[in-house]
């Protein structure tokens, strides 16, 4: 650490990148997230355990809610990230491949900071859950109808839901609002859109058409083609309660 | 001897309220020790789980006398906060005793998702110290599935399906439905409000 950053080859390689997260981090943070969730890649597909270090790291600068998605597999897994001062954890394959993970999970932490990532798109009609999405030489299908996996993992303990919707992620053409209205009157508990951000009207049509309780989007934020302050005001002249 | 004792109920998730009290320059220490918590200049019942298992930690410390018998400023958060009343609803754990009323689950439905988690306004229904700086309507950030209803103590109110209780002042003890630590500059005010009070 020096001037409160995170420097370069001190001891583990990925510290620039954790340095870019931190200043990422108190970017949104200023611009006025509500919410970040990270995606940790860095999670390990071969079972090793991973330096979840940089976790703490961000608690420490941030004044918001935030979620850790990415290789929790186990209770141990989730407990260290709650412990490194993560408020909620989002489990996507694990709990696909053993869906009491979830159970166990919720009544140890409570379902509150249980989230269930969901991938899913349309096939010929019917929503299917996929597996395995952050790698595409091993994403597969899931063997599950989206709805079912939706009311299952709920019933399981899940304390929120996360879907995103395939055939719309990184194409920027707007939320699938069909999907998540499904998806929507299929849950009691709160549902995050994901995937096809990509104008400031798109986010407006999701909390007024599928009646979601947040809109989730990277690379419009990254690549700096809205800006959150922005989005905000121009969400809340719609007729939409958002925190300023 | 630490300005802060915060009560330890065996939860995770600490780490984000200590770091809120860094920031604000306060050392804090997690502890069930009864005279720690007695020398404490503020003390803090946070919580995050349910109210008969929080409630079973604290009686086998003993704290479920120690706590109403505190007289230096008490800040509950969240389940912290329900805490502080007679009991809740939830597997109808009979909790502290030192505020009056009794938290309810909240009804579940298609346009109103439970827990409910999210950003929500604070009504400010009375003065506490608890709101010096801080706009009426503000946003906090809200995580629970009971709530209580308006009681006398209640200084603050927020609307999810019906109006509860959001923050709650009485005497030297006060609350907080929302989480103050992850509540951006306005919860960042709250806490600091909590430390600098005159004692």
């Amino acid at each position: 650490m020096r001037d409160g950053q995170v420097v370069k080859g001190v001891q583990f390689r990925n510290h620039e990148v954790v340095g870019d997260i931190l200043a990422l981090a108190e970017r949104y943070r200023d611009e006025g997230a509500d919410e970040l969730v990270f995606y940790d890649i860095t999670a390990s597909p071969d079972g090793r355990s991973v330096d979840r270090s940089w976790i703490n790291r961000v608690a420490e600068i941030l004044d918001i809610p935030f979620c850790v998605a990415g290789g929790i597999r186990t209770l141990q897994d989730a407990e260290e990230v709650l412990n490194f001062g993560a408020d909620k954890i989002s489990i996507n394959s694990p709990a696909l491949a053993r869906p009491e993970l979830i159970t166990e999970l919720a009544r140890r932490f409570g379902s509150q900071c249980v989230v269930v990532g969901i991938d899913s798109r349309d096939e010929d009609g019917i929503y299917r859950v996929y597996q395995n999405t952050g790698d595409p030489d091993k994403t597969s299908h899931a063997n599950r109808e989206t709805t079912d996996w939706v009311k299952e993992a709920q019933e399981r303990g899940a304390g929120e839901f996360v879907l995103n919707c395939m055939n719309q992620d990184g194409v920027r053409q707007g939320y699938d609002i069909k999907q998540l209205k499904l998806v929507r009157d299929n849950c009691t508990v709160p549902l995050i859109a994901s995937g096809g951000a990509g104008t400031m009207e798109h986010f407006a049509d999701v909390f007024k058409q599928a009646h979601v309780d947040g809109g989730l989007a990277a690379s419009v934020f990254h690549k700096q083609i809205i800006e959150i302050g922005d989005l905000k005001t121009y969400l809340a002249g719609e007729g939409i309660e958002i925190r300023p | 001897m630490p300005e802060v004792a915060i009560i330890d109920g065996g939860g995770a998730n600490i780490a984000s309220l200590r770091f809120a009290l860094k920031r604000l320059g306060a050392d804090s220490e997690l502890t069930t020790d009864p005279d720690t918590i007695r020398a404490a200049r503020r003390v803090i019942l946070p919580g995050v789980g349910a109210a008969a298992d929080a409630m079973e930690k604290l009686r086998s410390a003993g704290l479920d006398k120690v706590i109403p018998a505190l007289t230096q400023p008490l800040l509950g958060i969240c389940l912290g906060m329900q805490l502080l009343f007679d009991s809740s609803e939830e597997e109808d754990a009979t909790c502290l005793g030192i505020i009056e009323g009794r938290a309810h689950l909240f009804d579940i439905a298609q346009d109103q998702p439970v827990p409910h988690m999210g950003w929500n306004r604070v009504k400010q229904t009375r003065n506490t110290v608890l709101f010096n700086g801080i706009p009426d309507g503000a946003y906090f950030y809200f995580v629970h599935s009971y709530a209580l209803d308006t009681v006398a103590a209640t200084t603050g109110r927020t609307s999810y399906g019906r109006n509860f209780t959001s923050v709650v002042h009485q005497g030297n003890f006060m609350g907080a439905q929302f989480h103050p630590e992850r509540s951006g500059k306005y919860g960042a005010r709250l806490l600091q409000n909590f430390l600098e009070q005159n004692d």
